[in-house]
């Protein structure tokens, strides 16, 4: 895992001075995840985010955007690498997960697992958790690949 | 991250400690499906140690369920604390489990 992070880095133009951004470039490895999820936590506990929003939302979602671009967007080629961009202050956190692969409709995704129907399939629920747990999910070509670009507002 | 089983009386309780996610879900379904072909039918998944849990987890943990009944067997789930409890309740697979507070009530609840 190859890690730059840059302290009191402005976020958005115009953002705020006690913004961190951390970037990291991963190889293309579920096993990976766990520490990026980590690192990640501890720039927002810095920032004050609280208990739940580190253990549910930010390290679900976190989980589902990287196993996403490792298995899907980069087809689970070793190969490949996943760029990680997580710009936190006291305000919100913004990541963006980008993966080396041909990219997706994200309203195209639209399966709702809570349905009868779906609620005992096996799969089906990274989406639908990224969306309830974070405030924005989005998504847009990036330089490599498709990108997808998570907010949290703290709480 | 790991998954400790024990055996309590006839129930196969697997503690889960750590994360049950996409890099080791499939330790968690090989080890009770282990189990499960050694013929033991009452399990518990114990999660007092557990960190979080991703949809791949779900998955497995849906994917155990339905085996286990498929073999005639019953799955208990206990311990979720409040984060865990959330996650389950806004996959509404908290109506597809039967989860216990405690590791004794599941326990008693076979």
């Amino acid at each position: 895992m190859t890690e730059r992070s840059e302290p009191g880095v402005n976020l958005h133009g115009g953002g705020r001075d006690d913004a961190r951004v951390i970037e990291l470039e991963i190889p293309s490895d579920v096993q990976e995840i766990e520490k990026v999820v980590e690192l990640v936590q501890r720039e927002c506990a810095l920032m004050k985010f609280g208990a739940r929003q580190l253990m549910l939302n930010l390290a679900v979602a976190l989980t589902e955007a990287l196993s996403n671009a490792i298995l899907r967007g980069n087809n689970d080629d070793p190969a490949k690498h996943v760029y990680v961009t997580a710009r936190v202050d006291s305000v919100r956190l913004v990541l963006e997960v980008m993966d080396e692969g041909g990219g997706f409709d994200l309203d195209q995704c639209t399966l709702d697992p809570t349905t009868p129907d779906n609620v005992d399939r096996e799969d089906g629920r990274g989406l639908f958790l990224m969306r309830q747990l974070m405030d924005r999910v989005e998504r847009f070509d990036g330089e490599r690949g498709n990108v997808v670009r998570l907010t949290l507002n703290r709480q | 991250m790991s998954f400790a089983i024990t055996k309590e009386a006839e129930v196969v309780v697997v503690d889960v400690e750590g994360q049950l996610i996409v890099g080791n879900r499939q330790e968690l379904k090989q080890k009770v499906l282990d189990e499960l072909e050694r013929g033991e039918k009452k399990f518990l998944i114990d999660f007092s140690q557990t960190g979080y849990i991703d949809s791949s987890g779900l998955g497995v943990l849906v994917s155990l369920s339905k085996k286990i009944r498929e073999q005639g067997g019953e799955l208990r789930l206990a311990n979720l604390n409040d984060d865990l409890k959330t996650l389950f309740e806004l996959t509404k697979l908290d109506t597809l489990f039967q989860i216990a507070d405690t590791r004794e009530r599941a326990l008693e609840s076979f």
